[in-house]
């Protein structure tokens, strides 16, 4: 291969590095206007009036918005349409938007908000997932699925209480996983203006175009044919943008009823507010060993703290418990997780979704069974690593396995051996493992169609433009969608052009979450391209009297394998082939396969193929203050096979950067004022100085291997990048702090304060801990019971009620990837 | 984003101009120099001053001499200050101090006089707009209460300059001049422990000057407590300095506490318990015992309160065991992630 797996600048580098790139704020039209939101002041309240009767006369101001405006709500998942643009008759969070000010600019919008009155009747407010289980009323929404528990479920994958019996020992931890936010550089930003035809166009910084699209024509009631998204370059998404956002649909209604360009771009404190950010999880995990280390069963119980709306909720809470048979051989599996609301930022996918907290309390928990056994961390994992082309218990299909590599490369390099357990006090090193999906196996919304589409024009002078409609959020699918085009018609990636994310001229793609474009789009991009040589060569194996099978299509030439003298200029070659077939244009498109779960709350967790990674975390711990610092990672990630080899270690490098921050200060907190004063319940810090996230200076040393061992599902090979290196470093920092002082940390951020009382807590004869205690009573559902595949099972829940009278299995309807 | 309101901008050329002009303009008028403090509060609206007298184009502010001892102009920025070779010979605390004020941009911009004017800062208050209306706003702008303690009577926002528990100890005064004249006072008399009434500066008077004194024969350390290696402001911050006899013993000693109460805290018993000891393991374990005992953190910056005046006493013993001449490096490395030597 000529240009897949070598070095190369990225597409879009000059763009960035020269500061060209057009990002959704750097949008500026005639006429435009500004827009801006007035937000809930209140974390709980009914919404007795609006009167914007004084903002309206503002001079200055064009237009005021508020809920009466948007009666049609809306939501990511199909079984959570629960957000209207702005309030009708409730908020829920402070920051919950009420009303909206377009103005000619944004001072001016500003200035009016404060001149909107609004009468609240406050209600009782939820800051705390025990306070929302506790109380039904008042519900902070009319769904889900009792009082304020918006999600419960309860699955099991054989007989895992007999599993329990069977095992040697049992553990049995609780931990705690803290929220916490995407930070993405860019705020968000929209514009929205009618086109000269009437036809409404948005650019947004969004990740997921396609289903702002569906959004969009959904609440606004137009059709869908006369609405243009377009996704700017995002500076950064993490999953933050993955929603379709109030603000869009502000400035679409705003712009269709003026007939002028409007803008908005959010400040710090509303992209705080927009969150879909990572959920706190309280956890609690059951495991069975045997004494050489393999498990016999394993429970995990989860309880998300949602936040106030629905967002990806129902699918982060099957995240919870989806991907731990992936990584290690669990023959018996009972998972139940439970999602309430509480009066906060709605919580969402943030890069890895719903799977760190879980990896976090399995990989700390296997270092405290491999202390039990006395078996080295990194000799148990490769014990009990999980087999290739494997159906595990809960019917995810597993592809090639670079995991044990992974465990190998990383001791390797970071001389496991001679220092785990051995460094001086106050040094330590810890390992982790995990595994993530290469893309969703279903689609948000239920349909057959494929989920990504490529499209390709070829061009007489040579030049091809590829369509797609992707998302270019910073990780490099422009790069990829060129480099795999450029790899099989043989040419130079800079003579391609991506065309993505833009809804009247790009095919669908999903969109730039799970981890799904490189695998999904690549296979697209490659099909459409081998269609396109298909053409050419039949085209030219005529014109030259060579076999087409025999014809090499590289460095810009179309030749002959046994005469390379022989050939044609590719740009010849696509002149022979318009000659012969007529305007060459060639489409490719992908679709996962079928997954093998027919269970309810099956359609969470399938894949293509899985990622893999491993990593040790060095620290030092200072025993006096409980200072923490981490002067080295080593990570290697199972990739598959790296298409453009800095871009993989970017991401590799990125995540480390972001596990960081998670592992060690980030936390998306709240300051509830003394009830007898106040009612207040607002975010802590909702600002870049104070939400801390580590700078250049805090980041350690990352020493990144990648394993490569090409997936025949992934395009060239490859599988995902963007999620799965960030979760083994979270636990991993634990394990290390654990091997360095000899407590254990069992929840994060894992922070000085925490260090010292649990060594507190070790010296006054206490467990050498510090985490939560314990795990709420959850009045579970009934448990849906799924055979594993080794005890006959066909996928299917025996005891689940039969509704297939629509003819499609519940578990792909209902539950949404 | 946010947008600055709208406001009145004067631009002096001469101490004078400028003093004239804060002599006749009414209450809400505020000086600015670099902006990187007060223009973020403006947009928040914090601070909301009708017409702001810039001093960049005071050229007189900005210079910095020596003679007996260093006059350093107040315009002085932090990164020029950091650029000065006498100021990193001869007064290694401010050098460290400056050296860790938020990030070089900022430092690009922020004078050495803005530093020592510092808003207080609280959790509290150190948000936008829309955040305070939430919580009702507080004593410090627009409300009632302090909500770090509700019975307080008076605002617990914190003192949060880098500089200025490095000037006092260095012993370091200050001018002020207004167009009635000029006086001279110690850096301390600058500061008062309420949050709100913070500066005992006359709101005519400007800040022109900073003057260090020669200290032959001292040495002296700035340590920093804050989660990250840069941007952030300190959540403690020990000063301290010292002259040592030829063998060693400590002739004359200062330090200093910020970012712990309103004003910055001279620990003077501490500091008095060094005179005539070696630095020994044992005295400095006793000067830090002495100076963080009577700290009293609140919970109104990161981390928590309990843990940050825990580790007050490792602070001052880290400044002290750098002053005796530790090699600090490794610890420096871990807690201030540079090495600031």
């Amino acid at each position: 291969m000529n240009i897949i797996g070598k070095p190369r600048r990225r597409v879009d580098a000059r763009a960035k590095v020269t500061g060209q790139t057009k990002f959704a704020d750097d949008i500026m039209l005639p006429r435009m206007l500004h827009c801006k939101l007035l937000r809930s002041s209140v974390p709980h309240a009914r919404v007795v009036r609006v009167d914007a009767s004084r903002a309206v006369a503002h001079p200055g101001v064009h237009l005021v918005l508020t809920g009466r405006d948007f009666p049609i709500p809306y939501g990511i998942l199909p079984v959570s349409q629960d957000e209207h643009a702005l309030a009708t008759d409730r908020v829920r969070f402070v920051g919950d938007p009420v009303a909206a000010v377009i103005a000619r600019d944004e001072l001016t919008a500003f200035e009016a908000l404060d001149l909107i009155d609004v009468e609240y009747e406050p209600l009782r407010t939820f800051a705390d997932p025990l306070e929302s289980l506790a109380h039904d009323e008042p519900r902070v929404h009319e769904y889900g699925d009792a009082g304020n528990i918006h999600k419960i479920v309860s699955l099991a994958f054989g007989d895992v209480d007999a599993a329990f019996a069977r095992a040697d020992h049992v553990f049995e931890d609780t931990f705690f996983y803290q929220g916490n936010t995407h930070l993405p550089i860019e705020q968000h930003a929209a514009v929205a203006a009618l086109d000269p035809d009437g036809k409404l166009v948005l650019w947004s910084s969004t990740q997921t175009p396609h289903y702002v699209h569906r959004a969009l024509a959904k609440t606004l009631a137009l059709p869908a044919a006369h609405i243009r998204v377009i996704a700017t370059p995002n500076g950064g998404g993490f999953g933050g943008k993955s929603d379709p956002f109030h603000h869009e649909v502000v400035v679409c209604k705003a712009a269709v009823l003026l007939d002028r360009p409007v803008k908005i771009c959010l400040n710090r404190e509303e992209v705080f507010y927009c969150h879909r950010g990572r959920h706190p999880v309280l956890m609690h995990f059951k495991t069975g060993v045997r004494n050489d280390g393999s498990i016999t069963g394993l429970q995990v119980r989860t309880l998300l703290d949602g936040g106030a709306y629905g967002s990806y909720g129902v699918a982060s809470t099957f995240y919870t418990g989806a991907l731990q048979t992936v990584t290690y051989q669990i023959p018996a599996y009972r998972f139940q997780g439970c999602r309430v609301f509480t009066n906060k930022p709605p919580c969402g996918p943030k890069r890895g979704h719903g799977t760190p907290q879980s990896r976090f309390g399995q990989e700390i928990q296997l270092d405290k069974i491999a202390e039990r056994l006395a078996i080295d961390p990194a000799d148990l994992r490769l014990r009990i690593v999980e087999q290739p082309d494997t159906l595990t218990a809960n019917y995810l299909r597993i592809g090639t396995i670079g995991l044990a590599e992974c465990i190998r490369r990383v001791t390797d390099a970071a001389d496991w051996r001679a220092r785990f357990r051995r460094l001086p006090m106050g040094q330590g090193v810890g390992l982790a493992c995990s595994s993530y999906l290469s893309g969703a196996g279903l689609p948000i919304y239920w349909n057959d169609m494929p989920h990504s589409g490529v499209q390709l024009k070829l061009d007489r002078s040579g030049g091809v433009t590829a369509f797609c409609g992707a998302t270019e959020i910073g990780q490099g699918s422009d790069d990829v969608l060129v480099g795999c085009v450029a790899e099989v018609l043989g040419i130079d990636p800079m003579d391609v052009r991506a065309v993505t994310g833009d809804t009247d001229l790009t095919p669908v793609d999903l969109g730039s979450y799970s981890s799904r474009v490189t695998l999904m789009m690549g296979n697209a991009a490659i099909q459409a391209a081998e269609r396109a040589r298909d053409r050419l060569a039949e085209a030219v194996s005529k014109k030259l009297g060579v076999p087409a099978e025999r014809l090499v299509f590289a460095e810009r030439r179309v030749f002959d394998a046994e005469h390379p003298d022989t050939g044609v200029a590719f740009s010849e070659a696509v002149c022979l082939a318009e000659a012969m077939f007529g305007t060459i244009g060639t489409t490719g498109s992908y679709t996962p396969p079928r997954s093998a779960a027919r269970f309810k709350g099956g359609g969470v967790g399938p894949s293509p193929t899985y990622s893999y990674s491993a990593a040790i975390v060095e620290v030092h711990v200072d025993a006096q203050t409980g200072w923490i610092d981490v002067p080295r990672v080593w990570i290697a990630h199972d990739i598959g096979r790296a298409l453009n080899p800095p871009l993989v270690r970017g991401q590799v490098e990125g995540s480390v950067y972001m596990a960081l921050g998670e592992a060690l200060m980030e936390e998306q907190t709240f300051r509830r004022l003394p009830p007898r004063l106040s009612n207040a319940l607002v975010h802590k810090y909702p600002s870049m100085l104070e939400y801390k996230s580590p700078t250049s200076l805090d980041m350690p040393e990352v020493f990144t291997e990648l394993v490569e061992h090409p997936d025949p599902r992934g395009p060239f090979g490859a599988k995902e990048v963007g999620q799965g290196p960030l979760l083994p470093v979270m636990p991993a920092v634990a394990n290390a702090v654990y091997d360095a002082i000899g407590v254990r940390i069992d929840e994060v951020p894992i922070t000085p304060d925490k260090i010292l009382k649990a060594l507190d807590a070790k010296a006054a004869g206490k467990p050498a801990r510090f985490g939560p205690s314990g795990f709420p009573d959850i009045a579970w559902p009934e448990t849906l019971q799924v055979p594993p595949p080794w005890e006959g099972g066909d996928g299917h829940a025996i005891n689940e009620r039969e509704r297939k009278s629509a003819g499609r299995t519940p578990a792909t309807k209902v539950v949404p990837s | 984003m946010m947008r600055l309101p709208s406001f009145r901008y004067r631009a002096p050329r001469t101490v004078r101009e400028a003093a004239e002009m804060l002599a006749d303009t009414s209450a809400d008028t505020m000086l600015v120099a670099g902006g990187t403090d007060l223009l973020p509060n403006m947009k928040r609206r914090q601070q909301v001053p009708a017409t702001l007298i810039g001093l960049r184009n005071v050229a007189e502010l900005r210079g910095i001499s020596n003679g007996e001892g260093l006059t350093v102009g107040a315009a002085v920025t932090l990164a020029a200050l950091l650029r000065n070779t006498d100021v990193r010979a001869g007064y290694t605390a401010l050098w460290q101090a400056a050296a860790q004020v938020a990030t070089p941009p900022l430092r690009n911009m922020g004078t050495i006089g803005g530093n020592l004017c510092l808003d207080t800062r609280c959790n509290y208050y150190d948000q936008n707009y829309e955040w305070r209306k939430a919580i009702d706003f507080c004593m410090k702008k627009d409300g009632a209460i302090c909500w770090v303690a509700p019975s307080s009577s008076r605002c617990l926002a914190v003192s949060s300059a880098d500089t200025v528990p490095a000037l006092l100890a260095l012993g370091a005064t200050i001018t002020l001049t207004s167009a009635d004249g000029i006086r001279q006072i110690p850096v301390a008399s600058l500061y008062r422990n309420d949050g709100i009434d913070y500066l005992t500066r006359a709101p005519e008077e400007i800040v022109t000057a900073v003057h260090l004194p020669r200290l032959d024969g001292w040495r002296s350390a700035y340590w920093k407590l804050r989660r990250r290696g840069a941007f952030d402001f300190p959540v403690l911050g020990v000063a301290a300095a010292a002259r040592l006899t030829a063998d060693g013993l400590v002739e004359s000693a200062r330090i200093v506490l910020g970012a712990i109460a309103s004003s910055p805290l001279d620990a003077q018993s501490a500091a008095g318990g060094l005179v005539g000891q070696r630095l020994t393991d044992d005295v400095i374990a006793r000067a830090a015992d002495d100076a963080a005992q009577p700290a009293r953190p609140m919970d109104n910056t990161d981390f928590t309160l309990h843990w940050r005046k825990r580790v007050i006493r490792d602070f001052v013993n880290y400044a002290l065991r750098e002053i005796r001449g530790d090699d600090m490096r490794d610890v420096r490395r871990r807690v201030a992630r540079q090495m600031l030597m």
